[in-house]
């Protein structure tokens, strides 16, 4: 009888163990996917925002239509903030999307060539139809549409701004030390030689984040080389390599070399470098129209707004590329999800489209891609900066803007060894075009 | 009790529950991973089958050959650098100290106990030039010679991070060796000292042999940790300047995690291993052979 006991559990036992086995393990799918789903759904109702964490004007500003203009979507389906490092921003994404679980708004990818991709899978709205069927597409104004398709192959962000880009300069240092704007880039070499003599650093730039110190060798590259510079290498008839276009590398890594940038230029985050302009210890910095918003901030602008001006960046002798075409961009834009988008995500739209625009440039003295209905004064340096939006004919983009991703990625670490002289222009260049040609 | 272990049914039913939980969540996920080096794409596009395609791209990627020769150097210097001051630290705690080694011992091992991010913000900030001086500029500039910017350089940032790495690290080894050492009878030393061996031939002739066993174990230990090496030096320099300071641990991540090439990401990921199993291979051998000889 024992035997047959011990008999009868030892065929039973596997069984029960593995049917509890595949319990727990089904039991932790289940778990996985009710919060997929949940995400993709929007969290029980909810209006989720994934943001870099730089980017503090727009999830302070939605949450300030939130409680006025938007509360009506707000009560159906509450605004619940997320921040992630820009750094960690792609990757978050691809993780998201392929989980279904990318959140009812989100910023987009650092490069454009992610959120092409998630588009081209069905995880990004589509905006003409979007705005189209809330009858409100002419509430964006059709030049940031035309940047953004020119970008993303479609309308498939929103252009929570909309910005030219240059250099920024302190109007008073610059007084101060009798230099007159630079139109030139032997000017602006001769400006800087004139500030780091007078004790002032010239530049302030972030190497933490590198753009903004490719961006210069971008903007050497249209004025050298004409507006088409950077197509050329994403069409493969040019090559960074290309003696033309390491001297725009060159060009910048000398303003390194003389240590114009300041030293540790590498360690220096967004943030520092602004406060470095904005604190009056640099004369100039290259920077996008989207930091208006901390121009207008007297708490953070201690050299005050009338002492903040904006020069396009300057010409280079015997180049092809014009001073008047400004780089343009929608910033780093936000989307939204496609398979979280529903009646309540589709309200929230309507209601930004409605009254972004206006309220951004009343609150935040900012421009946006939004058409604004305002009639609220603005400050000389905006409506300067709304100027010349609206009289630039064509524009340009920027250095990595038709990189994929690791480019971007190589391009941007290595813009402080460039600048601090640890790599050659010609080894950078290099290693970009390494990565372009690994397409 | 013969019984029971002698029944195959038995010894299913107590090995089964494991083994499938053990296969579900490592061997299933490393032969998947195993599987992607075959393909490329990603969560979002999808996957496509392209042979051996990720192999030849390996073979040919200056990055990783930059990042193989940096995680090598990184193992081998830091390795030597945690058993050495492990080892003296150790020999300190017993030999000198005594038994009143204990405080010491409990402050050399206190940095082992933080987390790894803390203690990365903390070099970053000793050592950082800007936006202001950190305290080993401000030492440097006091003596005159001048502030340095340490992680402007592949050279520099390679010794911040293996400083770092060492007082990190080095009071767990120097524990586990102190055991070691412990484990020696005092009777032989005692005899070693009645004929006349005194300090290094002590040390030498005697406490070194004896305690190889637990030298080698933490060789291995040692060896693993630093060729995955991957949390420190991302909270430290995230791999640069540049690319001169990242393993293959980050190299593979990034490929996989922000350039969403999966399948490539998985090939790095298969190097690393194979790496780390042919260096403990190596360890193994080379300690049979010298347990054979003593």
């Amino acid at each position: 009888m024992a035997g047959q006991v011990r008999r009868g559990r030892s065929r039973t036992a596997p069984l029960v163990a593995a049917l509890g086995v595949s319990a727990l393990a089904l039991t932790a799918c289940g778990g996985g996917d009710s919060e997929t789903s949940g995400g993709a759904a929007g969290g029980a109702g909810s209006f989720d925002f994934l943001v870099n964490t730089e980017n503090a004007t727009v999830p302070a500003m939605l949450e300030t239509l939130s409680q006025a203009e938007c509360k009506t979507a707000d009560d159906a389906a509450p605004l619940k903030i997320e921040t992630v490092p820009q750094k960690q921003l792609d990757q978050k994404l691809q993780l998201l999307a392929g989980q279904n679980a990318l959140p009812e708004q989100f910023a987009a990818g650092s490069s454009p060539a992610l959120t092409k991709q998630l588009a081209e899978n069905g995880h990004v709205v589509d905006f003409e139809k979007a705005l189209t069927d809330l009858g409100k597409l002419d509430k964006v104004q059709p030049a940031a549409i035309a940047t953004i398709e020119s970008l993303y192959g479609g309308f498939n962000a929103l252009p929570y701004e909309y910005n030219v880009e240059g250099i920024w300069y302190n109007k008073k240092i610059f007084a101060d030390n009798g230099i007159a704007v630079p139109t030139t880039w032997d000017e602006l070499v001769a400006a800087s030689e004139k500030l780091q003599a007078a004790g002032v650093q010239p530049f302030a730039a972030s190497g933490e984040q590198g753009w903004p110190i490719t961006r210069m060798i971008s903007g050497y590259l249209f004025r050298s080389l004409g507006p088409d510079a950077m197509d050329e290498v994403a069409a493969g008839e040019a090559k960074l390599t290309d003696p033309e276009y390491v001297a725009a590398a060159q060009a910048v890594a000398d303003l390194g070399a003389k240590g114009w940038f300041g030293q540790g230029v590498g360690s220096i985050d967004y943030d520092t470098a602004m406060a470095q302009f904005l604190g009056g210890e640099t004369g100039m910095m290259y920077m996008g129209s989207w930091a208006l918003g901390n121009f207008t901030d007297p708490e953070q602008n201690q050299i005050g707004v009338e002492n903040v001006g904006f020069m396009p960046f300057p010409a280079v002798a015997g180049g092809k590329g014009s001073i008047d075409q400004l780089p343009s961009n929608v910033g780093l834009p936000m989307t939204m999800s496609e398979k979280a988008y529903d009646e309540n995500a589709g309200a929230w739209l309507g209601c930004i489209a409605d009254n972004y625009g206006s309220a951004l440039l009343e609150e935040k003295q900012s421009i946006s891609g939004f058409v604004a209905d305002s009639d609220a004064p603005v400050d000389d340096l905006t409506k300067m900066v709304q100027d010349k939006i609206a009289s630039t004919d064509e524009t340009v983009l920027w250095f990595e803007a038709h990189f994929p991703t690791k480019a971007t990625d190589t391009s941007q670490t290595n813009a402080a060894p460039l600048v601090s002289g640890t790599l050659s222009a010609q080894e950078f260049m290099e290693l970009v075009q390494t990565d372009l040609d690994a397409r | 009790m013969n019984d029971i272990l002698g029944d195959r049914k038995a010894i299913a039913v107590l090995l089964g529950p494991a083994l499938l939980v053990y296969s579900v969540a490592m061997l299933l996920p490393v032969l998947w991973s195993l599987g992607y080096t075959l393909f490329s794409g990603n969560a979002i596009i999808g996957f496509t089958y392209v042979g051996a395609d990720n192999f030849v791209k390996l073979a040919n990627d200056p990055a990783v050959r930059q990042a193989l020769w940096f995680t090598v150097k990184y193992a081998a210097v830091v390795t030597v650098g945690q058993i050495l001051l492990g080892y003296l630290l150790a020999l300190l705690y017993v030999f000198v100290l005594k038994n009143g080694s204990s405080v010491i011992r409990t402050l050399v091992f206190f940095p082992v106990v933080l987390p790894t991010v803390a203690v990365a913000l903390l070099f970053q900030k000793m050592f950082q030039i800007a936006p202001q001086e950190g305290l080993v500029n401000s030492l440097l500039g006091a003596v005159g010679i001048g502030a340095v910017d340490w992680f402007g350089t592949a050279g520099t940032s390679f010794a911040v991070i293996v400083l770092m790495d060492l007082w990190r690290s080095m009071g767990f080894y120097a524990v586990l060796l102190y055991t070691g050492l412990l484990d020696i009878p005092e009777e032989l030393l005692e005899a070693g000292r009645l004929d006349g061996a005194t300090g290094l031939t002590l040390i030498w002739r005697i406490v070194l042999p004896l305690s190889l066993p637990v030298l080698l174990s933490s060789l291995i230990f040692s060896i693993n940790g630093t060729l995955k090496v991957f949390d420190t030096i991302v909270a430290l320099t995230g791999g640069g300047p540049g690319n001169a300071t990242t393993p293959l641990t980050l190299y593979m991540y990034q490929t996989s995690f922000n350039y969403g090439e999966y399948g490539y990401g998985s090939t790095i990921a298969l190097l690393l291993t194979v790496l780390c199993l042919l260096v403990t291979v190596f360890v193994f051998r080379s300690s049979r052979r010298d347990l054979t000889e003593a």
